[in-house]
């Protein structure tokens, strides 16, 4: 039989990635039939009942997963198909506790209709008695209407589905991750939906290794941490980690019951990253600093000709006391961009995932390009868009070494030695700028 | 900061990478601590194929924990040896260096680590 995901009506290009993602994880097969970003009924066929429960258990885009027993564009479709496509499997469900239920995308029905329409489906011949609270079997009748319905006319849902639960998704921690209750955050936490596919997109399972380059409050590590992974993360402003008093990363895991997942979390530049050239993570995720709302800042001095000596004041290294702030110096978010792939390239295990959030102008003249590395396979681009800008997840597969085409040149972002952080950011300028005609 | 974490980390100079003595970094003046915390096997067989073994073999002695095995222990070794499992977990995963220094045996630079956090951050000289 065919199954469908009921998706969230939101986030509609995160929907498909996140499933396919899920897939590799769970090693499943599966392949759309009918999908389109206008609705939140998506079609598949997969392997075993099995299979689609666990393609779905995870996901935070879908609500829950069904068994197709029919589909129509008005009802008397519907009824027609429901018996062409499930009268063979009516008999196993014929003494089991139900219940039916509607959902109607886009529409509403009083108690009384819904009552109505429930009945229409006598015909299936259950004798188990109907039970509200767990029943054994549910069934959903689920309803499109159109967006915009006419008013005047009859209206009328533009095609109807009948459902057999199979099961839910992992939507709930949504709410549990909700920053409004999270005991610390700043300006740049990511929210909990968003974060929460983050770590679905690359693939944070149990015992896995992950690593945040750009922690800040740890929402990355946090969502990682949730489906198991240990997650590190570290940041070139230490504050961030410490936070205030108790207020602070760790305290985020503390009040998640997350400690069992914490790896660790220190204070380091990436482009001069402390951590050794080698394999070391399963998955890296991060939301880079775009240099709007936080400084995008590496190690070193503004002024190249400033010495390289070590700067002594009444005698002492300056660079040895207390309270010592090194100076740092901004730079360009393409090379940054650059450098996270390189990185990411030496880091990551053979398969292993990383997954970057870019923000990029609305206007097609203005898009920065998702950057690319040979050792990087694109996996998906998801965009989330706001009025005049948008921000995108892109996540990439680290090709096993055998399989890496050694011909395809590097192309990167020069490291930049522009001064002002306009020049070195456009989208910086154009943000600013009020993305007005250049 | 984890000892599995210090395994990680080398100095943050580049010029000191390509250096065999800038790794481990030597911990000093250390004050640990431990936090009681769940052996999760799965990630032990995991971080075993990440650990450089030579240096966590120097770091285990260097903060006075028994000698470890020349040799890691492979992943069929480690599923069946509970008593390996909770050794490994607790020096990997459980000590923590909570104030401190680390220092590199090729350009001398120490590391703070406070309350746990330690800072890689770099004097422009060393950038
Ligand atoms: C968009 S915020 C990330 C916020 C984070 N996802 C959270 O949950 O709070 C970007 C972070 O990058 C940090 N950052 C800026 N330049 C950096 C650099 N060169 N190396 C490491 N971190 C840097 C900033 O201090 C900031 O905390
Ligand atoms: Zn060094």
């Amino acid at each position: 039989m065919e199954y469908m995901i009921r998706f969230s009506q939101s986030h509609e290009t995160f929907r498909l990635a996140e499933i396919e993602a899920l897939a590799v994880l769970e090693g499943i097969k599966f392949q759309v039939t009918s999908y389109s970003a206008s609705s939140p009924f998506c079609f598949f066929k997969t392997t075993s009942e099995d299979a689609a429960i666990r393609l779905v258990k995870r996901s935070i885009l879908a609500k829950c997963v069904y068994e197709v027993w029919g589909t129509g564009l008005d009802y008397e479709a519907l009824h027609e198909n429901v018996v062409v496509t499930s009268q063979n499997v009516w008999a196993q469900y014929k003494t089991q506790t139900f219940k039916f239920f509607m959902d109607t995308f886009q529409g509403s029905r009083s108690i009384a209709e819904q009552r109505e329409l429930i009945e229409e489906f006598r015909y299936l011949g259950f004798t188990g008695p109907v039970r509200m609270k767990k029943p054994e079997q549910e069934f959903c009748i689920l309803e499109h209407w159109p967006f915009e319905n006419v008013s005047g006319e009859c209206p009328k849902p533009s095609a109807i589905h009948l459902g057999r639960y199979l099961g839910g998704s992992e939507r709930d921690a949504i709410q549990k991750y909700d920053l409004k209750k999270r005991k610390y955050i700043s300006t740049t936490s990511m929210d909990s939906e968003l974060a929460l596919v983050t770590a679905n997109l690359t693939l944070a399972s149990p015992g896995k290794l992950f690593y945040d380059p750009f922690v800040g409050t740890g929402s990355f590590p946090i969502a990682c941490a949730h489906f198991g992974a240990i997650a590190w993360g570290s940041d070139i402003d230490g504050r961030s980690i410490r936070g205030k008093g108790k207020t602070n990363l760790y305290a985020n895991f503390e009040q998640y019951d997350l400690k069992n997942e914490f790896g660790d979390s220190f204070v380091a530049d990436l482009t001069n990253t402390p951590l050794r050239a080698t394999t070391l993570f399963d998955g890296i995720v991060c939301d880079p600093p775009y240099g709007v709302r936080e400084g995008l800042k590496v190690l070193g001095s503004r002024d190249p000709t400033k010495g390289k000596e070590i700067v002594y004041q009444d005698g002492i290294a300056h660079h040895l006391q207390a309270g010592y702030i090194p100076p740092k110096r901004p730079y360009s978010f393409l090379a940054m961009l650059d450098d996270i792939l390189d990185f990411a390239a030496l880091s990551l295990v053979p398969n292993g995932r990383l997954s970057f959030w870019m923000p990029t102008s609305n206007d097609q003249d203005e898009e920065i390009h998702a950057p690319t590395h040979p050792c990087l396979e694109m996996k998906s681009i998801c965009t989330q868009s706001f009025n005049r800008w948008s921000r995108r997840l892109i996540t990439y597969r680290r090709i096993p070494d055998s399989e890496v085409v050694a011909s395809i040149a590097r192309n990167r972002t020069p490291k930049g030695d522009g001064v002002s952080a306009d020049d070195l950011n456009p989208f910086r300028k154009r943000y600013f700028e009020g993305f007005r005609p250049s | 900061m984890k000892v599995l974490t210090l395994n990680f980390l080398t100095c943050a100079v580049k010029a000191c990478k390509s250096s065999s003595d800038s790794f481990p970094l030597h911990p000093k003046d250390c004050e640990l601590v431990s936090d009681e915390l769940e052996v999760n096997s799965a990630l032990l067989t995991n971080v075993l194929t990440r650990v450089d073994w030579k240096a966590l073999t120097t770091t285990a002695a260097e903060l006075g924990f028994p000698t470890l095995p020349a040799t890691p222990p492979t992943p069929e070794e480690l599923a069946g040896d509970e008593k390996m499992l909770k050794e490994l977990h607790t020096l990997l995963m459980e000590t923590q260096i909570n104030e401190g220094k680390l220092v590199c045996g090729h350009c001398g630079h120490e590391y703070a680590v406070k309350e746990g956090i330690a800072n890689f951050l770099l004097p422009n000289h060393l950038v």
